[in-house]
């Protein structure tokens, strides 16, 4: 495996890591922006990073600052909202070609460091308040893009599912927002609103690529200098609410649709600051993780009942989801599979040879990720996410020592919690 | 073994012709944990009229054939899953059908040798019987209902077939429910035995490796193995007109957000080699000049409400076909393709703006520079560009020689809004 030495240090507020390397063609620089998922917050934070990106101080509209990126030989900039757990978090990442393969040998790296911090600490404004017609451009286009969610079905039943199975708890607010809140929004609320979420949020800078530490040093302050330490409202780690459902329930949705799809949630009671979290990950392997996994050789290779029948983890908010696109009639057959599947997990109907196999397929999943900057970062963030000292170096080590045992005991404590299905009118056609 | 070198990628590649005809590729990454290996036959969804190895006369298979085969080849004569073996040895493995090619994968950062040797043995030794065949088309129904409720691929499907009237382009690659029910095992074994000749093949490896030995493993691996004498395989395909067969299609589904996509057809889709290279980096500069981000029309299109940042483009070519596409989610899908025509005529109408020409060289450049971070673009686009004689190699060169006079050349001949312009609608029920 290859070593993976992160310097960290802080400039003002801001976390920075930095990862040396020579694999890459391109320099990465990515921000997360963290806070907790809140129902007054949730569609400001969907909406900001998108208008952030369509206007700074030097570069007043979209155009001008996709012009820039154009001149820095294609360098990317994409923002992003996502849930992890019960937090929120706006990421802005950057990609930009490493000069040493351009015959042109401009500073590249400098200039996406400083693009980047225009984005995010120099925006538009007018009057203490972010551009009117920015605004109301990215409103509308949030608003499609909250709408068009119905339109992608796979989506829209994961959406469902866990709307309805955590309707009390923070995690059931979509990662968007929802467009009541939003056509609340103006650019003046917006404004203010972004103005705490930079004094308050906890941020964390990843740079990998062909650098050294001590330019990064200069080059962060230098850029980012504007951000001063000051005591973050923000708690360090923001730990999910587990709730209990003594019985399980069922939902289920018609809609004019060619396959049903079949959305099962469990909780798991297990996080990734939990001892029992690589067993775990094994538990999700032997069942749905993979292709040589229960569901697929059952639901699928066995019966033919699907084309996909898969079960991922939630890490942070202790849930496990199975998906599977049936025949709309095919409900009862599916689920009795798949929760024979499970039975057998807690009865540690599974071999030695099931849980190696396994092993191989994760270890090898896990150094494939880290091969990918976007990839690294993700993995490593975990552990600034839960507070947790749990170093990658260490994780193949982990894995490795998970017994059948542990596995059988991180799927007793598994419960079923919600199964969602969205199925197809009876006479279902779709011209 | 030839061995060529791209001294400003810093790069090697190594190549070598097998006696049974198979070419293979290995190109050392150092620093990548992962080992990528692709195995491709030139043979894809538009392969389905035919002279079969061996025979006098042509024959015509059923829609979505190439597809049931990659499927099928993953089974051998124990009904064994070749994904457990794979999954055995730590490795990841998939493949993909597409028009033109089928392409069987792994990737795995352990067990090198014994993946590639599974990847070379599967592939070629199939198994089919008739009752794996009946229940591989439960399975492969849900694959094309789960792509029937999906607007993006009923928008570009139902895109191609209004551009092409005969060409088998425009048949969905998976086929039809009706069209795979016809497919029998003697089928497969036609199609296997015409198309999976070493000679029509191509291994590609990338990753951190020993080129030599992944070379000599992969002769000797051929070396045990028969095949009869390559034959020039004689393909078929009725005259398309040159113009678009529609002008204009609606698809109505059950979805909330409309979409539009307009395609832009090849006169003479005949290009091969370094002329196919150039027209198609040519046609996706102009797309870049037209609707890319940094552009006028993009930020136009977004400020009158027409675009979200589904948007996109983009430009397909292979021998016998090729044509552009762009569009994306819209409320008001007429007015979005009455604009992008306008756009068009307008651009083409005008001369190159030598500016920002420049600045969207530079910014393909910095992307094609990026993607050789990718093992999977390396392997998959090497492959592709290898069965259409160019070089990927050549890509970096190429941009940076295109003239203006390139560019307004295949303006001209591409972007015609009278003849070779067709637009697909999907909308909202009821609307």
């Amino acid at each position: 495996m290859r070593e993976h030495t992160i310097h960290d240090f802080e400039t003002g507020s801001l976390n920075v890591h930095v990862l040396p390397s020579t694999t890459y063609k391109t320099n990465t620089l990515l921000l997360h922006m963290r806070s907790s998922l809140d129902k007054d917050t949730v569609t400001k934070r969907a909406l900001l990073p998108y208008v952030l990106q369509s206007g700074t101080e030097k570069h007043p509209s979209r155009k001008d600052i996709r012009h820039e990126l154009d001149e820095l030989y294609g360098a990317t900039l994409n923002v992003d909202v996502s849930k992890k757990g019960e937090n929120h978090l706006m990421t802005f990442k950057m990609e930009v070609a490493n000069e040493k393969f351009l015959t042109d040998d401009r500073p590249l790296l400098e200039r996406a460091i400083e693009m980047l911090a225009s984005v995010v600490l120099h925006p538009r404004t007018l009057n203490d308040a972010f551009d009117k017609s920015i605004v109301d451009g990215e409103k509308r286009a949030l608003k499609q893009k909250l709408a068009s969610v119905y339109d992608d079905k796979m989506r829209y039943a994961n959406k469902r599912l866990t709307e309805e199975m955590c309707e009390d708890e923070p995690f059931s607010l979509f990662v968007l927002g929802d467009s009541e809140d939003l056509s609340e929004i103006d650019e003046k609320s917006l404004y203010d609103y972004y103005l705490e979420a930079i004094e308050n949020d906890q941020l964390d800078l990843y740079i990998i690529g062909d650098v050294e530490e001590s330019e990064m040093e200069t080059l962060i302050s230098r850029h980012f200098g504007a951000l001063g330490k000051n005591e973050r409202k923000e708690k360090k780690v923001n730990k999910a609410v587990q709730k209990h459902r003594e019985n399980s329930r069922e939902v289920i949705e018609e809609q004019d649709v060619q396959q049903g799809k079949l959305h099962i949630g469990y909780r798991t009671y297990t996080t990734y600051d939990d001892a029992d979290y690589f067993p775990l990950q094994l538990f999700n392997g032997v069942f749905g993780g993979f292709s040589h996994s229960k569901l697929f050789i059952n639901v699928r290779e066995k019966a033919s009942l699907a084309y996909y029948a898969a079960s991922r983890v939630e890490s942070h908010k202790g849930l496990l989801i199975v998906m599977s696109g049936i025949e709309s009639n095919k409900f009862n057959d599916a689920t009795e599979i798949i929760f024979k599947q499970m039975e057998d997990m807690k009865k540690g109907n599974f071999s030695e040879d099931d849980l190696e196999q396994t092993k191989a397929v994760l270890k090898n999943q896990l150094l494939e990720t880290m091969d990918v900057p976007r990839g690294f970062i993700e993995l490593e963030y975990h552990n600034r996410l839960s507070g947790t000292e749990r170093p990658l170096s260490g994780w193949m080590d982990e894995i490795d020592s998970v017994t059948k045992e542990d596995v059988v005991r991180v799927a007793e404590k598994i419960k079923l919690d919600t199964v969602y299905f969205l199925k197809g009118k009876e006479e279902a056609g779709n011209e | 073994m030839n061995k060529v070198t791209f001294d400003q990628l810093q790069e090697t590649l190594y190549h070598e012709e097998l006696p049974n005809g198979l070419s293979v590729y290995v190109l050392p990454k150092k620093g990548f944990n992962k080992t990528f290996a692709t195995f491709t036959t030139k043979y894809g969804s538009i392969d389905n009229h035919f002279i079969p190895l061996g025979k006098k006369d042509a024959i015509k298979v059923p829609d979505g054939i190439a597809h049931f085969l990659e499927h099928k080849l993953f089974e051998n004569e124990e009904g064994e899953d070749v994904f457990q073996q794979f999954s055995k040895q730590g490795a990841s493995a998939n493949a993909f059908t597409s028009f033109t090619r089928t392409a069987y994968l792994f990737s795995s950062t352990m067990e090198i040798e014994k993946n590639l040797e599974t990847l070379l043995d599967f592939v070629q030794d199939p198994y089919f019987s008739e009752q794996s065949v009946e229940k591989e088309k439960g399975i492969i129904e849900q694959e094309i209902k789960m792509y029937d409720d999906n607007p993006d691929w009923r928008n570009y499907f139902g895109l191609i077939s209004s551009m092409y009237e005969y060409h088998p382009v425009k048949i969905d690659i998976a086929g039809t429910a009706a069209s795979i029910n016809d497919i029998t095992k003697d089928m497969l074994y036609t199609c296997y035995e015409t198309f999976y000749h070493p000679s029509n093949m191509v291994v590609f490896v990338v990753g951190n490796l020993e080129p030599e030995k992944i070379i000599e493993q992969i002769r000797n691996n051929q070396a045990k193995k028969d095949f009869k004498a390559p034959e020039k395989i004689e393909r078929f395909f009725e005259a398309e007109p040159e113009e678009v067969h529609e002008k204009e299609t609606t698809i109505k589904m059950n979805v909330n957000t409309g979409k539009s996509l307009t395609g832009f057809k090849d006169k003479r889709p005949d290009k091969q080699g370094t002329d196919l290279l150039k027209h198609e980096l040519s046609i996706q500069l102009l797309l870049e000049m037209m609707f890319g981000q940094s552009s006028e029309n993009y930020q136009k299109l977004f400020d009158e409400g027409l675009i979200d940042d589904s948007f996109s483009f983009d430009y397909s070519g292979e021998y016998g076909f090729g044509f552009s596409v762009i569009g994306g989610d819209t409320d008001h899908p007429e007015k979005l393709a009455g604009r992008v025509k306008e756009m068009t005529n307008e651009f083409i109408s005008g001369n190159i703006d030598k500016g920002q020409m420049e600045s969207i060289r530079k910014k393909k450049i910095g992307y094609f520079l990026r993607s050789l971070n990718s093992p999977e673009f390396i392997a998959n686009q090497f492959t592709r560009y290898q069965f259409n004689k160019m070089d990927l190699f050549e890509v970096i060169p190429t941009l940076e020689s295109l003239t203006e006079q390139d560019l307004e050349n295949a303006m001209k001949e591409h972007f015609n809004t009278e003849t070779q312009m067709s637009i697909c609608y999907i909308k909202p029920k009821g609307e």
